[in-house]
This record gives structure tokens, C-alpha cells and sequence, in this order.
């Protein structure tokens, strides 16, 4: 099949940037979506124009690293589907799609369709851990944990990082990536004990990274490719009213 | 104060501030539907609040409170959700959210403008002097005749217009405001948010149909003085 | 020469205890003076500069990712392999470190890999501490599962995501220490080189992959945990960065790469659809547990729908030639089994390179449900992927590389013959032999960053001043030049053919010549066409881009430039092995049933390769194997 590309060209984080149009031609329906830039960037280099920068690593789903808004959607129109396992049979030929980076305050352009993202990082380094050292941490089966609790943080915990919830988000809030995090902890005995500092610090690196607060549109969940669900954005705060308390 | 500058903390004052305010409104409705009872129904109504004295004037200066902390915090929510994208995307198709939590910030400000008005014109008399209660002859029993200066207005269409067209951002911010505050205060879970959003958008218009009732009543003339 | 991978001598049982007893200690006080640059931040990485940390050693930890989380450990789905005998079904340490000695055809190191069964126990009391969230029963205790070639249930798992939740402990681990201020991170950087002086590693130069500058860090000890190599392959399960880079720059600047040529292919990969194909998609071995293989017995039949061929016309080859472990038998076993069927011209599917995985007796014995449940979201994933409901029909599968066993060569304390350079994980060549078992790689990259490599670096580090040699010394800069050269020298090319192309068209040469099964005329072919290709990239590659900033271009350039160099000892590294084992199958050394023969008289020992120069022959090192704990064997599943 045949395409019409509109990419977001921006060379370097000072440029300005603007959409380009491009071809792609005799796409595979088979191939994935990443494929499909691919063999666009072997027709760009051809006829030596700058092939189209995006990050992607894993090409399976699972580490993160790709995305980009397609057509107004993050990681395009397939429900909880990352970029990269996006297949071409998703669309016809004869499409338009317009490409373009998360677009964020806290998530700044490298360059074309890659972002910096290091601003998630520095939510988790905020508390989103246990403070185990490593050692004798004690028997694993020492600590019972129940089922519904250890799938409702694995659930929790599904969360790739990628960024796609903040990109989706009308306020640009980072609020579902977040919640992830210590909804997962808040929820396993060895995480509880250090519930409260947790989601005050990680909230407050949340806002102090630029990013928006949560207004509950839930495009965030619709948007995650994990399904990532914003039941953990309510668990946050009643986690937060906990913390409250203390 | 931490609260006051933390992100769900704000949240939380915008959510228990909302949920107050809805609560305002749902009494508020109680109230003015006694017009249906007939002159008789809402003058008593409007006699017993004012013997109330002291504590009226205690609960505007709570509700104002209330009013004037979800709007601060609304819009300096709001102003830092815009920045927090500053760039804005040249597509974005938005899948999961309504236009009522999309236009929050929008209808917030008419209510307030509505309320502006709504104050001026029924509580200040400011707007229209000459179809206000001071302007009016008691009723029967010799109380004030707030049930006539609501026939005479509504049945003027420009002041219904403004009401029914307020009304309707109040049922768009409700729509969302709702559930919204719900999952706020962290009581909803995957199971209960699909029907808190139902019963959000249903209790949006019951105090929509109500509200809108009484001027559409009047201009149809079924009610009348 | 003869290595010495120094392993403690007496019982086996007490070797580690006692070891860590022998090694020096650094003084707390001191440690803060110690600078470690750790290369790398998947688990090995991730878990060594996060517990290095936590020492209270001062640690940079670098990767070429945007983010310390997205190393390609996250892929991993099955689980991670623990000697906890939870089941009561007879594991132990011993029979955990014998699996892996079997199952490695007896090509690793006894100690190494006794200490790696021995610390598997901590390594699930250390996750569970961290939040991990493994799979539970009712109960509440910790769910065990069995996994290929084993036959205990020993996998513990969380979900289809294990490598991801164990990455993700050590990142948040890690994360912790870089608020404590003892870790900084450096995302987006590449090593491109190892800095030497008076060969001691000392550290390392490195390209910011987002300015495009070049970088000098000096560490008193440089850990390397950059993963394996089998993206020369092209088309492997690997992720799209996954590179021989760091490993090739530290053995060009002395290190010794080890036994190379062993390479692990994963039977149930989903088969390539076309040549726009970029990478393949594994999927978990568990699938075997279930689903049956077959492909047709007439190659005629290959080209009907699978629905339409009769039950007595079909192949289930596995079951067929292994009657005891059938479609369970070990990765090597099922892969090279898949490959005779295709060879054989009775493969399914576009290319006819695929055989079938099918699930319809186990639907019909236990219901589509529970079927969906166990396998539920591999389905879905094989559906995204293929377009094909493997519900109504068998889904195809091909085997892909996936792992590589070899790796720069360590001693005991996981350093190399260069003092200074520790390596870890994939990247190291030490425990899995010639072929890994599943569930294995989690257990090593974990158990060596958070149990091995924090005694034995401060072992190393007691004998070392800190802070001696820094990136003032003249070696920093010289290095820098050298990258700088080579950068340059890719950009300058300028010719007609894509950086991609040449990688294709090198992971055709190896899959065909150095892939799953291997010739010595393979092999000899494989060494005419790598520096053929080569010399062409060198005169006919195109880099686009600039230098100074952000360029995909030249960081795969520059990657496949090392792979072109890497290809050739691998090669030359299949060729010297006249044995078959493990993943490294030469087609003249197998029984008449087409097994693989090993030949323990000459080739019982670990090949580690020393790079002599450019064009130059690798000069070939022994460290001779010993097996004092376990009886060398044939491997048989049958």
C-alpha cells in the first residue's frame, strides 16, 4: 500500500521544527509500523535527505523506548498497542498520517520524533522504590502476600515508562505513570511502610519536572498501551489523604 | 500548607469544594421548587431563610469561601496544566474524555459569571430594580413576594435565556465535575468509575431539568401570577 | 597460553563461602575515594552499580538507552530459575548447579557455576524485598513454575514479564542510589572505547549520543555488563541497539573474547514475514509446555491449509525422535529439529521457514479457556504480529537467534585478563557453556551485579590506590583521537550503500554459514565473505547526518563496523571447534541419528581469543576445563 507521511521535522531541541510531507511506498501490511519508517528513512538517505530520527529499542513491546503521536493518538489507533507492535494492516492504503513527538514541557525534542523522557526518571528516583539494601532481606516466603493483592500490583506494574499517558493527557500530567508506581508499592507489605513520604515526594517531583496535574480525562488509560488503569490514580490519593492523616 | 501546594492536594480542596458546592445546589434546587407549590411555597421559603438572620450571613461567608478557594484553585490548576505543554500537537484526537471535562475552566467561569449576575439580579436587585421585591407590594401575608418577581422576570426571555444558557454550563461542568470529584477523594475503583460516570451525568441533568423547569414553566405560561 | 580462571580449590560446597572469606576488604571509609564506572544498566549493570552504591562506592553507570530502565532484560518473559525446593520435588543447590552444568554440554566452569546455584536462593529474597510483584498462590507463598530442560519447578515468575519486574527492582534499586547521591547516570552515552594505561582498565571513552561529544570518565575499575552479541545475526530477538560494541573495544584493547561461537537459537520465534523485517519476536518457551510440533510428512501437503492435512499425515517430529522429553526438549535440540524439517523442504508458511506449533489437543483436553489463560496474551501478541488466530489454527514458529553464551573471558572474581575490567552478564562468557538453559539468564546477570561483583571489586579495588590515574592522563586523550579517527572515517566514506544494508547483508553471510548448524566449508566460506564485506563497508557505506549532534546513522555505523571486525574471531572460533555442543553444532561431528558429538579428549576447554591486529589471526588461549563434581556425560533427552 501506498502513504502519505507528515512527519515532525525539528533539528535539535532549539530548532523550531515543522511537518514535512513524505511518500511511502509499497508498504508491506505486514510490516510494523516501525518497519514502515524504516524503509522510509533507506528512501530518504537514497536521495540524501536526513533520514527521520525516533527512539525504539526493544521492537516488542515491552522496554518503552518507542512512540510517537500518530495521527493524534499516541502509538497510533490500535487499543493498547506500543508503536513499534503496530502493524501496517492497521491502516489503508491511501492514508494520510501525521507524526509528530510527545509533546510535553517536561518531555523537551531531541531531535525529529525523540524526546527527552528524563524527567520520569527523576520521578521514580523520588521514591519509587524500597529501601532495601542488598543482603539478608529475609526469607522470600517469610512475607505472605495474597493473590489479589500481588496481581493488583503486577497490574500496577505493567507500566513501560514510555510516556504515552502524559503525551495523551490534555494537561500533560504524568499522574497514571506515577500512581503506577505507588499503587504498586502501597499495596505489598514491603512498599507500605514507606507509603506516605512516597507519594508526597513522587507527586512533588511530578509537578516540580513541569508536568500537569491530573484532571481526570482518562485519556492516559485510554492511551496506554499496557492498559494501565486509573484506578491506581484514585488509590494515589487516597494513598495521599492517608499520608494526610499521619 | 504543604497541601496547598501539592498537586493532589489542590485536587483535594478543588474535589471537597466541589462536592460542597454541589450539595449547595442540590438544596438550592429544593428550595426554588416550591415555586411549583404557588406563590405560597416559595415566599414562605424565602421568609424562613431571612429569620434566620446571623447565620444567613455566616453561610454566604462559608459558601463564598468555598466558591472563591474552587475557583482560585481551578484556574491556577488550570493555568499550570496549559504550561505543562507548551507546544500544542497540530492533530490530537482525544478518545476517553468529554467535552464537558475538556471545557471545565470555560463553563467554570460563565458560572461565576452567571452567579455575578444572579446576585445582582435577585439578591442585590441591581439588575431590573423595578420587578424586585423592593419594588413590589408584599404578598397576602405580607411577606415579601419573591414568587412574583420570578414570574415577571422569567417571563422577560432575555433574563430566561441567560438562566436556561447558564444552566446548561452548569450541566456540562457537572457532567464531569461529578465523577471527577469522586475519583479525587480516591473512592472509585475500575468497577465503580463506569457507573459513578452515569450517575454523574444523570445528576447533572436532574439539577439541569430542574433548574431549566422553572423559567420554562413561566415563559409556557404555566405558571403565572 | 594457559588461563587460569582462578577458582577457589576444596570442596565445592564451601568454594564460594570460603572465597569470600579469602578476599580483601576495602574500609568503608575509603570506599567513597573509589570511583567504578559501570558500562550498561540492564540487570547485571543495573544491579551492580545500584549495590556498588549502596558500598558506598562512587559510581557512574552508563547506557545507551534513554533510560536505565530499558535494557533488553526487560524481554525476557518466562521467569528466573531459584534452588528454593518450595515443591518439595527434589531441587537442591547441587541439582540446580548440575542442570546447568548439563545443560551448558559441560562447558563451563564448575565453581562459577556452583556459586551462581548457591546465590539464586538470595537473589528471590532480594526481589521479593524490593517489590517485586512474582506470581503468588492462594496461599500467599511465593508460585513456582517448570520450564524447559528442567525437571523440578524451580522458575519463579511474574506473569509473561519477569526480565521487566527484575530490571525494573534493580532500576528503582538504582534509582534509590542516585538520590542518595552515590550513583549518577549517564543515559544516552556509548562506549567506544576502553582506556588502558600500563594495561590496567582505567576507563572509558564515550560518545553522547545526544550532543555528539566525546566524553573521558576515569574509574578505578571499569565493569562491563553490555550484553551479548547475536544481533550480528541481523535478525535476532535481540533489541535494535543491542550491539558487540564495548565487549569488541575492550577485547581490541587487550580482553580476551571466550568461546564466541556459542550462540543460543530459540526454537519458538515467530517466523519472518518478508525482507522489511527488522527484528524477530520471541515468544516464551512456555508455549512448548502445550502446543505440539509438526509440519507435514509430504512436502507436497506443505502449501494446504494445516486444518486440511489429515492427523496421519503429519510429522510430530519432536515427539517422534524424543519420546521422553518431547516438545520439552532443550532450546538446542528443538531449534536445530525445526531447521532438519525446513532442510528437508517440509517447512509451512511464506518462505517455507516455519513449522508448526499446535494447540488444538490441548484445547480439545483442557478447553480453549484454560488454554487462553495460560497463554492468553502470547496469542494475542502472535495475532498483533501475524494476523492469525492460533486458537482456530496451529501457529507457526521458526527458531531465531536469541542469546549468546560466549563473551569476554573472566576469571572466578567475573574480571578479565585485563586487571581493572570486570564483566558481567551476558557479556561475560562464565556459567551457561555451550548452550544456557531457560530461565537461567535472569539468575546470572542478578546474581553477578548483586552477589558476586561487590566482594570481588572490592578485592580488586584493596590492591589499588584511588583516583591514581584520571582523564588528565595522556591515554584519555589519545583515545578520544582514536574515536574521533573512526568517527570520521565513517562519515568521510560517503558512498552509496545504507548502514542497514550492510548489516543485512552480514547477518545473511552468519546465519547461513555460523548459524545453527555449521560446516568447516561453511565456516571457510564465512571467512572469505566477512572481510570482502567489510573492505566494501569501508569504501561504499553512506552516513548521513552530522557528527555533532544526535545521529542514528552513525551509531549503527559504528556498530556494524565492530560486528564486521567481531564476526571474523566467531567464525574463526567455529572453525577451530571440531566438536559439536550445545549451540555450536558442526555438521561432521554428530552421531548417525543426527546428534551432537562431543569430543571431551580435545576440546574440554574454554577458548579465549586475543586480538593480535587488523588482518592479523586472533591468537587462541586455553583454560582448560576441569570436572571434579560432576561425571562428564552424553547429554541425552531422549
Amino acid at each position: 500500500m501506498d502513504l502519505t507521511l507528515y512527519v515532525w521535522r525539528q533539528n535539535g531541541p532549539e530548532d523550531k521544527g515543522k511537518l514535512e510531507q513524505y511518500e511511502a511506498k509499497n508498504v508491506s501490511p505486514d510490516s510494523s509500523f516501525l518497519e514502515m519508517l524504516d524503509e522510509v528513512n533507506e528512501e530518504l538517505i537514497h536521495s540524501g535527505i536526513e533520514p527521520i530520527e525516533f527512539d525504539n529499542d526493544c521492537r516488542e513491546g515491552i522496554c518503552g523506548t518507542c512512540g510517537c503521536v500518530v495521527n493524534g493518538i499516541p502509538h497510533g489507533p490500535q487499543e493498547k498497542t506500543t508503536a513499534c507492535q503496530l502493524h501496517m494492516r492497521q491502516f489503508s492504503d491511501g492514508d494520510s498520517l501525521t507524526l509528530e513527538p510527545w509533546r510535553a514541557k517536561a518531555f523537551p525534542v531531541i531531535k525529529d520524533l525523540a524526546v527527552d523522557r528524563t524527567a520520569l526518571d527523576n520521578i521514580i528516583q523520588a521514591g519509587g522504590y524500597t529501601s532495601a539494601y542488598t543482603g539478608e532481606v529475609g526469607e522470600a516466603n517469610q512475607t505472605l502476600i495474597s493473590k489479589p493483592n500481588a496481581d493488583y500490583a503486577m497490574d500496577a506494574a505493567e507500566c513501560i515508562g514510555c510516556g504515552a499517558c502524559v503525551a495523551a493527557c490534555p494537561n500533560g500530567s504524568a499522574m497514571l505513570f506515577t500512581s503506577a508506581k505507588i499503587a504498586q508499592m502501597a499495596v505489598l507489605p514491603q512498599g507500605e511502610i514507606e507509603a506516605a513520604e512516597r507519594v508526597n515526594n513522587m507527586t512533588e517531583a511530578m509537578l516540580n519536572a513541569g508536568f500537569g496535574n491530573c484532571t481526570n480525562h482518562y485519556e492516559c488509560e485510554a492511551a496506554c498501551p499496557k492498559g494501565v488503569s486509573v484506578k491506581f490514580i484514585a488509590k494515589t490519593n487516597r494513598e495521599y489523604v492517608k499520608a494526610l492523616a499521619k | 500548607m504543604q497541601m496547598l501546594q501539592s498537586s493532589i492536594g489542590r485536587k483535594l480542596v478543588m474535589a471537597v469544594t466541589g462536592l460542597c458546592l454541589v450539595g449547595f445546589i442540590i438544596v438550592h434546587l429544593l428550595g426554588n421548587s416550591s415555586i411549583f407549590i404557588g406563590a405560597d411555597g416559595i415566599n414562605a421559603y424565602a421568609e424562613h431563610l431571612h429569620a434566620l438572620g446571623p447565620i444567613v450571613w455566616i453561610f454566604r461567608i462559608v459558601l463564598l469561601t468555598i466558591f472563591g478557594l474552587h475557583i482560585f484553585f481551578g484556574i491556577q490548576l488550570t493555568l499550570e496544566n496549559r504550561a505543562a505543554r507548551p507546544i500544542d500537537y497540530n492533530q490530537k484526537k482525544n478518545i476517553r474524555t468529554s467535552f464537558g471535562a475538556e471545557t471545565m475552566i470555560y463553563t467554570g467561569l460563565a458560572i461565576l459569571a452567571f452567579a455575578v449576575y444572579h446576585l445582582f439580579h435577585f439578591t442585590m436587585h441591581l439588575t431590573n430594580p423595578e420587578i424586585s421585591v423592593g419594588a413590589l407590594p408584599l404578598d397576602a401575608l405580607g411577606r415579601n413576594d419573591v414568587f412574583t418577581m420570578m414570574v415577571l422576570s422569567f417571563q422577560k426571555f432575555f433574563i430566561s435565556l441567560i438562566y436556561m444558557g447558564a444552566m446548561v454550563t452548569l450541566l456540562l461542568h457537572l457532567s464531569h465535575g461529578v465523577q471527577s470529584l469522586f475519583q479525587t477523594l480516591g473512592l472509585l475503583s475500575s468497577n465503580t468509575l463506569p457507573t459513578m460516570e452515569k450517575i454523574g451525568r444523570a445528576a447533572a441533568i436532574v439539577v439541569f431539568v430542574g433548574f431549566v423547569s422553572i423559567p420554562v414553566s413561566i415563559l409556557l405560561g404555566l405558571i403565572k401570577v | 597460553m594457559i588461563l587460569d580462571g582462578k577458582c577457589p580449590t576444596g570442596p565445592i560446597e564451601k568454594s564460594w563461602d570460603k572465597h569470600r572469606f579469602d578476599m580483601k576488604l576495602v574500609n568503608p571509609a575509603n570506599k567513597r575515594k573509589f570511583k567504578v564506572l559501570v558500562v550498561g544498566t540492564g540487570l547485571a549493570g543495573g544491579a551492580a552499580a545500584a549495590t556498588l552504591g549502596e558500598l558506598g562506592y562512587k559510581v557512574e553507570a552508563f547506557c545507551y538507552q534513554d533510560s536505565a530502565r530499558r535494557a533488553h532484560s526487560i524481554a525476557a518473559q518466562g521467569g528466573i530459575n531459584a534452588a528454593k525446593n518450595y515443591h518439595n520435588d527434589g531441587d537442591s543447590v547441587y541439582r540446580l548447579f548440575y542442570d546447568t552444568i548439563k545443560g551448558g554440554d559441560f562447558r563451563a566452569r564448575e565453581a562459577d557455576v556452583w556459586r551462581l546455584a548457591q546465590v539464586s536462593n538470595n537473589i528471590i529474597d532480594q526481589c521479593v524485598a524490593q517489590g517485586v510483584p512474582f506470581a503468588r498462590e492462594y496461599s500467599g507463598l511465593l508460585a513456582n513454575r517448570s520450564f524447559g530442560g528442567a525437571q523440578v519447578s524451580r522458575t519463579f515468575y511474574a506473569r509473561g514479564q519477569t526480565g521487566q519486574q527484575l530490571l525494573l527492582g534493580a532500576y528503582q534499586a538504582l534509582s534509590r542510589q542516585v538520590k542518595a547521591g552515590t550513583v549518577t547516570l549517564r543515559p544516552r552515552t556509548e562506549m567506544l572505547d576502553l582506556v588502558v594505561v600500563d594495561g590496567v582498565a582505567k576507563g572509558i571513552t564515550v560518545r553522547n549520543l545526544v550532543t555528539g561529544e566525546l566524553e573521558s570518565y576515569w574509574g578505578d575499575a571499569v565493569v562491563l555488563a553490555t550484553g551479548g552479541y547475536v544481533n550480528v545475526f541481523y535478525l535476532s530477538t535481540n533489541a535494535m541497539g543491542c550491539s558487540v560494541t564495548a565487549a569488541w573495544k575492550a577485547s581490541k584493547k587487550g580482553a580476551y573474547m571466550a568461546n564466541p561461537c556459542y550462540t543460543q537459537i530459540h526454537p519458538t520465534c515467530i517466523p519472518q514475514s518478508g525482507d522489511h523485517q527488522s527484528k524477530l519476536t520471541l515468544m516464551s518457551e512456555s508455549l512448548r509446555n502445550d502446543g505440539r510440533c509438526w509440519v507435514p510428512k509430504r512436502k507436497e501437503d506443505c502449501d494446504k491449509p494445516a486444518g486440511e492435512i489429515a492427523e496421519e499425515d503429519r510429522d510430530y517430529y519432536l515427539e517422534r525422535k524424543y519420546p521422553s522429553f518431547g516438545n520439552l526438549a532443550p532450546r538446542d535440540i528443538a531449534s536445530r529439529a525445526a531447521k532438519e524439517q525446513c532442510d528437508d523442504e517440509r517447512g509451512v508458511g511464506p518462505g517455507k521457514r516455519g513449522v508448526y506449533l499446535d494447540y488444538q489437543s490441548a484445547i480439545d483436553r483442557v478447553g480453549e479457556d484454560t488454554i487462553r489463560e495460560r497463554y492468553g496474551n502470547l496469542f494475542d501478541m502472535y495475532e498483533k504480529i501475524t494476523d492469525e488466530n492460533a486458537y482456530k489454527q496451529p501457529m507457526r514458529i521458526y527458531p531465531a537467534p536469541h542469546y549468546s553464551m560466549g563473551g569476554l573471558w573472566v576469571d572466578y572474581n567475573c574480571m578479565s585478563n585485563v586487571p581493572g575490567l570486570f564483566v558481567l552478564g551476558e557479556a561475560n562468557f562464565s556459567v551457561h557453556g555451550a548452550n544456557r538453559l531457560g530461565a537461567s539468564a535472569l539468575m546470572q546477570g542478578l546474581a553477578d551485579g548483586y552477589f558476586v561483583i561487590p566482594y570481588t571489586i572490592g578485592n580488586y579495588l584493596a590492591t589499588v590506590k584511588p583516583g591514581e590515574i584520571t582523564t588528565e592522563h595522556a591515554e584519555f586523550a589519545k583515545s578520544r583521537e582514536e574515536v574521533q579517527g573512526r568517527i570520521d572515517k565513517l562519515m568521510n566514506v560517503n558512498g552509496k550503500r545504507s548502514v542497514s544494508s550492510f548489516a543485512r547483508a552480514l547477518g545473511k553471510i552468519m546465519w547461513e554459514n555460523v548459524g545453527m548448524a555449521r560446516s568447516e566449508e561453511s565456516l571457510k566460506e564465512a571467512l572469505q565473505e566477512i572481510p570482502k564485506l567489510r573492505e566494501e563497508f569501508w569504501q561504499n557505506v553512506k552516513v548521513t547526518g552530522e557528527k555533532g549532534q544526535r545521529n542514528g546513522q552513525l551509531e549503527d555505523a559504528g556498530r556494524v563496523a565492530d560486528f564486521l571486525e567481531f564476526a571474523e574471531v566467531m567464525t574463526t572460533d567455529a572453525l577451530h571447534r571440531n566438536e559439536s555442543c550445545g549451540g555450536h553444532f558442526r555438521t561432521e561431528y554428530q552421531t548417525d541419528d543426527g546428534e551432537a558429538m562431543r569430543d571431551d579428549e580435545n576440546f574440554c576447554y574454554v577458548a579465549a581469543w586475543e586480538y593480535k591486529g587488523e588482518g592479523k589471526a586472533p591468537e587462541l588461549h586455553k583454560e582448560p576445563l576441569k570436572f571434579e563434581n560432576v561425571k562428564l556425560a552424553i547429554r541425552s533427552y531422549k
